[in-house]
């Protein structure tokens, strides 16, 4: 392939994207759709997975037309999905048999409470190093073939196809019903709970314990490799690569390396760490994951923390409290005060989660006394997103015994310059922030490159990281100690608070 | 009164009306109250929406009060500019390969609200929160010559930081006429020679600017030996600023 660059496809929770880098990795354009959120029942959360193959041929030709290109100048195009997002569809006709039930969907909680006191705990944990929980794709898979009239049968023909978001376009890309290739990556297949994480294929085993029939399920291939090339949406154009988001975000911010992180802080906050050539299970209650795969090379590792409530509850501070009018102006309050008045919010809105795992905490403000204004308030939301970071980054060194040097960030909240010096703060170490807020696409779009052969290899890439701002830690050891001991005794208060009647 | 405007006070006496009422009113209910004919009332209204005092509901075609009057007086807050200037100050720096700042006026003073790196890879340090003087900066430039209190500008303490800072009265407001013709400002050495810098308003109200975004580095980088911008240069920032100011708009 002989074009001058690079397309993304992001598809998202809420919309799906095409982005076009160049050689630079700079974005030359965007196109976007928002598709429909659909919450049927309470817990449960779909998608139209019809509509989001539509969204994703409508904004191709429109990035392609926003930066006066055509397709022959695409070199080639990778895709960065919502991770965990289930769906199961029909080879001959090309149509899903049933709406994709989304990561956020909680309707597997019986599952998954089924699958955690069965037989088979300790052989999923041994084999995908991951503990059976509601958000990972194969509980979805399972309520599928429970729910969908005459599933389980047909899924024994071999006339149906399973898959995550990035399979789905995929095999639409490469043709559909008329060819398509039925493949997912490494990184997604991670997330399903069926994978063998040194092996990188499905554990049959796995797939018996569910009942999963294997003809459901898509190739695993690694993140960098050609999958096929695209008969519509790009015609010609080779699909390069995939990725899960937050995988496609560590790529995006080339924490190639073991010890490199980086952590996406939006509604939530998610913190991937490279952990080598070897999976890191988790001993406090983190994910291990896949960080990417290159075809012919061994796969790198990670470990993830996630970070339920992090911009989310800037934006409670705004419309529950109504303390602000938008979510940056809680920094302009947050600065009216040097500290927090020794007050501490914890979000645990829907428990703790990463490290501690309680489901039985709720969120609470500690501290409170008549100094204590909204602007002491404002601090505390601010600080609360550092020490939750704080924590995953502690569990994290704690399992892996690396210590973290610099972190990378990426996200809408680094606009927050007050939150981000907070989390340099509170970590000790330079916290950094790169040129462009696009990492997930950004990453998809170097594995495409890669393979395609537009970028010749990491290190080149690497040189393509640029930094935008740097947040150095500005606090002594002593009160970076103190601030932490209060905050473990504000942890304490949320626990325990839900109770039965 | 000598020169009342007729159609101000009945607008005004609109605007008291649907402040003072707790629900959208129709037409017909608002030409009754103020007791003038549906047409007058339909003009005035209409207008009143086009300037965003009110608006109309979509559905019943009633009207209240729009979000337009709260907002008056009201500054933009220095972090809301910053989250929205943010993706278009990163383009502005990854296409000229210099460093961006984005500032406000403060006193004598342009404020730093953002700042990314020249993006080369050297050590630098984030300079959001650095008070530079006005008149020794392009970015300061702009923010005196789109300031909405022009006077200011005479009781400026016009220090020379080099021989090539503007440091008269009569120096400063050719400047500042300069950069109002052209819609941007260059300023070459201004306080430290060898730096140059070129910026341009970020328009919010009509003829005033909130904040100003530049490039500042190297002057062989910046501006050409004829003391012009180099080629390019001024588009891509008048781009930045003009998107900047679109999503200003709407509120978050």
């Amino acid at each position: 392939m002989t074009g001058g660059y690079v397309a993304a496809i992001d598809q998202g929770t809420t919309s799906t994207r095409c982005l076009v880098f160049d050689h630079a990795g700079r974005m030359v354009s965007l196109a976007q759709h928002e598709h429909t959120q659909y919450f049927p029942r309470p817990g449960w959360a779909e998608h139209d997975a019809a509509e989001i193959w539509a969204n994703t041929q409508r904004v191709l030709p429109e990035a392609l037309a926003l930066a006066g290109l055509e397709v022959g100048d695409i070199a080639g195009v990778g895709i960065a999905n919502q991770r965990e997002t289930t769906l199961v569809w029909d080879r001959s006709t090309g149509r899903p048999v049933a709406p994709a039930i989304t990561w956020q969907d909680t309707r597997c909680a019986d599952i998954v409470a089924e699958m955690l006191r069965g037989p088979h705990v300790e052989l999923f944990a041994q084999v995908t190093g991951l503990a059976p929980a509601g958000y990972f794709a194969a509980p979805r898979l399972r309520w599928l073939l429970d729910h969908v009239p005459g599933l389980q049968r047909r899924a024994r023909t071999g006339k149906l196809a399973f898959g995550t978001i990035e399979s789905w376009l995929i095999w639409n890309l490469t043709g559909g019903p008329d060819g398509g290739v039925h493949v997912t990556d490494v990184t997604n297949a991670s997330r399903t709970l069926l994978m063998d994480a040194r092996t990188l294929e499905w554990d049959q085993r796995l797939l018996d314990a569910l009942d999963v029939p294997v003809e459901l399920m898509p190739e695993i291939r690694p993140n960098v490799e050609v999958y096929g090339t695209c008969s519509v949406g790009l015609p010609g154009v080779q699909i390069g690569g995939a990725f899960g988001d937050q995988q496609a975000a560590l790529f995006g911010q080339t924490c190639f390396a073991a010890g490199e992180a980086k952590c996406t802080y939006g509604t939530g906050a998610f913190l991937l760490m490279n952990t080598g050539e070897s999976p890191a299970p988790s001993a406090r209650g983190l994910l291990s994951t896949v960080a990417y795969a290159i075809e012919g090379e061994p796969p790198h590792y990670a470990t993830e923390g996630s970070i339920a409530v992090a911009g989310a509850l800037v934006q409670w501070f705004r419309d529950a409290l109504e303390m602000i009018g938008s979510a940056p102006e809680i920094e302009t309050l947050a600065r009216r005060v040097d500290d927090t008045g020794d007050c501490y919010v914890v979000p645990a809105f829907a428990g703790l989660f990463a490290p501690h795992w309680e489901p039985d905490a709720r969120g609470v403000i500690v501290g409170l006394t008549s100094y204590v204004t909204r602007a002491h308030l404002a601090r505390a939301v601010l600080e609360a997103t550092a020490w939750q970071t704080a924590e995953v980054v502690e569990a994290m060194t704690a399992d892996t015994g690396i210590a973290f040097t610099s972190l990378r960030v990426d996200g809408g909240m680094t606009t927050n310059h007050l939150a981000m010096q907070m989390v340099a703060d509170v970590l000790a170490v330079p916290v950094e922030r790169p040129l462009g807020s696009e990492s997930v696409s950004v990453g998809a779009a170097y594995a495409a490159g890669l393979a395609v052969g537009y970028w010749p290899d990491l290190e080149v890439l690497r040189a393509n990281w640029r930094r935008a701002a740097t947040w150095e830690p500005a606090i002594s050891a002593a009160s970076r100690r103190r601030g932490r001991a209060a905050w473990d005794r504000a942890v304490q208060r949320t626990r325990g608070w839900v109770v039965e009647d | 009164m000598p020169g009342t405007i007729q159609s101000i006070e009945r607008a005004a006496q609109a605007l008291h009306l649907l402040g003072a009422v707790p629900e959208p009113l129709p037409l017909g209910e608002l030409a009754r109250l103020l007791d003038l004919p549906k047409t007058t009332v339909h003009g005035i209204v209409r207008t009143l929406c086009e300037v965003g005092f009110v608006v109309q509901d979509p559905a019943t075609g009633h009207y209240s009060l729009g979000s337009g009057l709260a907002d008056l007086g009201r500054t933009v807050d220095p972090h809301l500019l910053r989250a929205r200037v943010s993706n278009w100050a990163d383009g502005l720096a990854a296409r000229t390969g210099l460093a961006v700042e984005v500032a406000m006026l403060r006193g004598p003073s342009a404020e730093l609200v953002a700042h990314v790196f020249r993006p080369d890879g050297s050590p630098q340090r984030l300079r959001v929160g650095e008070l530079v003087p006005a008149h020794a900066t392009a970015l300061g430039h702009v923010l005196l010559a789109w300031a909405p209190v022009a006077s200011r500008v005479r009781e400026l303490a016009l220090t020379a930081y080099t021989p090539m800072t503007p440091s008269t009265h009569v120096a400063l407001g050719r400047a500042l006429q300069l950069a109002r013709r052209q819609g941007w400002a260059a300023l070459d050495g201004g306080l430290s020679l060898g730096t140059a810098g070129v910026a341009a308003p970020i328009h919010h109200q009509v003829g005033t600017a909130v904040g100003a975004i530049g490039v500042v580095g190297p002057s062989d980088q910046v501006v050409q030996p004829s003391g012009a911008p180099h080629p390019g240069l001024v588009e891509q920032l008048l781009a930045a600023a003009h998107a900047t100011a679109a999503t200003l708009k709407d509120r978050l």
